[in-house]
């Protein structure tokens, strides 16, 4: 278990001083495949580097299992870094490169061989290993980082964007490969991506990063259907905002009033929002143009799209404002609507998140 | 290609640099072409013959001169090259730290001061030392070597480190190397073109010094350029020309490795 606890990063230089990190709490559970997701520069990779002890954080602490890691230097933490750049040693072959941690360790000899020839077999390079590093592919490169970084059997393994420079059909694999890895060696793994995709089908747990903070945290269908602020309903999948009017809050259970004057169930991140003009996410496939129950939002249709394994359905509301809609395509599936119809978007209860900001 | 301003192509540029390279090598040509004339002299050819070679070969005084520059260049080398790597490793591994443009500036200061005045400082400062010890051999003109050669190992190694990729010796900490090991295990193991680079820089300058040499040696420690000077001002004959073309052969193989070595990444 890392208990992150007020961790701040300030850089000074020549320029002006950069809040990388600000005051960041998290706790990351014992086994738990954990995201940290943001747009670049948010402050994911520092925060990553401080459990790593690249950088030295201006203040706060880093608590791995009882043990405060801050003062430390990297050699001395039980954790291992998956590069972006594999950072894999081109002088040494791949074999020779999964055995340096353990030999750094003082492992006996027959110890580290043994070892090697287990990481090789899970990651599936047993014919490569006498290879140089510069004579596999990007992809063997890749399990080679993440072999190299396991043989240790570090207590936490930190993978910094390890799939950014894949292609897209091997970045799918890996995916696959590394969530694989993470449930067969039991080793907690903190993951750096920008890809929310990535950090939604991959993780158990999710934390949005943004200038330096921690926006939210928690699992991918939380993060995706219940976004607490504008910017990670925004940063994760698409998202319809429409400016309502909150009546009364219980719980996480919310009325507020439409543009359209209809009153509408919806969710709220917490009591502590309050009433008065908010902002509503509503996922476009959450929507429904067929009616049922729930509120309504009238409006035109402006645009239909066809994108295969979906229909999108730009509606222009009464009252102004653009709702997009996405519905999923049945096989030989006649088009009913057409531009210019007059249309209802029903936001069945329940559907629709209140945010904070 | 675009047509931009292109330096080849304006009037005059073919000749200058025709002119520059008959100026700079011509010489040198000729020098080594009478080192392999027959006759005494210099300037007038009388046939080929390999007879200043086996002049300067016997010439005790050459063998004697030829181990003396060895020796020091060697110990030269070995020192500046020892001092080298670490004042890389500093300036190019700790961040910028305060005073490091001074550092970087005071390292490679034997570059920008002028021969001669370290040449006489040197020699008041050596005498002051041999008169308050009495020692007189060769570890002064090893010393005097040594420091003004550090730059010309310096810089080949730092500019190794400096395209390094620096992941690589924070993957070896992360994995459990204390910093010594890193050293030795990645650091150093990728550095070696560029130590070596370094110390052949270091063994040419060395070998090739008069100016210093000649302030600092004591009586009879003529290294093989001082002797040549020496000689010149008695009777020039093609002896001259064949140590000078042995000492260019020895230059340009070692100048020749330098260039694949420096050039090779990875």
């Amino acid at each position: 278990m890392i208990e992150i606890s007020e961790v701040s990063k300030i850089f000074t230089g020549r320029g002006a001083p950069f809040t990388a990190l600000d005051t960041v709490s998290v706790t990351i559970r014992e086994n738990e495949f954990f995201t940290l997701l943001g747009p670049s520069g948010c402050g994911k990779t520092t925060l990553l580097r401080v459990i790593a002890g690249f950088i030295d954080p201006t203040s706060g602490t880093v608590v791995l299992d009882g043990q405060d890691l801050v003062r430390l230097p990297p050699y001395k933490r039980p954790v291992n870094t998956v590069f972006q750049s594999y950072a894999l040693f081109p002088h040494m072959t791949v074999a020779q490169n999964i055995a340096f941690g353990l030999e750094m360790l003082d492992k006996p000899r027959a110890e580290v061989g043994k070892t090697v020839d287990e990481m090789l077999a899970l990651v599936r390079m047993t014919e490569m290993a006498d290879r140089k590093t510069s004579e596999i592919s990007g992809g063997q490169q890749q399990r080679v980082a993440l072999a190299r970084a396991l043989a240790p059997r570090p207590k936490v393994l930190l993978l910094d964007e390890p799939l950014s420079a894949l292609d897209f059909k091997l970045r799918k694999d890996m995916q696959l490969e590394l969530k694989r890895l993470q449930s067969e060696t039991g080793i907690t793994f903190v993951f750096v991506t920008h890809d929310q995709e990535e950090a939604l089908t991959m993780s158990d747990r999710i934390a949005v990063m943004n200038a330096g903070r921690i926006r939210q945290i928690g699992g991918p269908r939380d993060i995706y259907d219940h976004p607490a602020e504008r910017f990670v309903a925004d940063f994760i999948g698409d998202t319809n905002f429409l400016d309502v009017e909150l009546l009364s809050i219980a719980g996480e259970q919310a009325t507020v009033r439409l543009p359209s004057g209809a009153e509408a169930q919806v969710r709220a991140p917490g009591e502590d929002v309050a009433p008065g003009p908010v902002t509503l996410a509503v996922r476009p496939e959450h929507a429904s143009l067929s009616g049922g129950a729930g509120a309504v939002l009238p409006g035109t249709l402006a645009n239909v799209v066809y994108f295969g394994t979906d229909t999108h359905y730009h509606v222009e509301l009464e009252g102004g404002g653009r709702f997009v809609l996405r519905q999923q395509n049945q096989p030989d599936q006649a088009q009913t609507r057409a531009v210019g119809d007059a249309v209802e978007v029903t936001l069945a209860p329940g559907v629709g998140q209140v945010l904070r900001d | 290609m675009a047509k931009g301003f292109d330096i080849r192509r304006q009037t005059g540029f073919a000749t200058v640099a025709m002119a520059c390279f008959v100026i700079l090598y011509l010489p040198i040509v000729l020098l080594v072409i009478y080192s392999f004339n027959a006759g005494t002299s210099v300037a007038i050819w009388e046939g080929f013959s390999w007879r200043w070679y086996q002049t300067a070969w016997q010439n005790e005084q050459v063998q004697a001169a030829t181990v003396r520059s060895l020796v020091i260049a060697t110990w030269a080398t070995l020192i500046a090259t020892c001092c080298a790597v670490p004042a890389a490793l500093a300036t190019t591994r700790q961040g910028t730290f305060r005073g490091y443009t001074f550092v970087f500036a005071m390292i490679n200061q034997p570059l920008m001061v002028p021969e001669i005045v370290t040449a006489v400082a040197l020699l008041i400062f050596f005498a002051m030392i041999k008169v308050a010890t009495g020692y007189t051999g060769l570890f002064y003109l090893i010393i005097a070597h040594s420091a003004f050669c550090i730059p010309f190992a310096y810089m080949p190694i730092r500019a190794r480190l400096q395209g390094m990729d620096l992941s690589l010796e924070q993957a070896a900490m992360d994995l459990y190397g204390t910093p010594w090991r890193v050293f030795r295990r990645v650091t150093l193991p990728q550095l070696w073109p560029g130590i070596l680079a370094g110390a052949m820089l270091a063994f040419v300058i060395s070998l090739d010094d008069v100016v210093i040499t000649e302030f600092v040696k004591s009586a009879g420690q003529d290294t093989l350029p001082t002797y040549m000077l020496g000689q010149l001002r008695r009777v020039v004959t093609p002896e001259v020309n064949a140590i000078s073309t042995a000492l260019l052969a020895i230059s340009v193989v070692l100048v020749i490795a330098f260039f694949f070595l420096s050039r090779k990444k990875k």
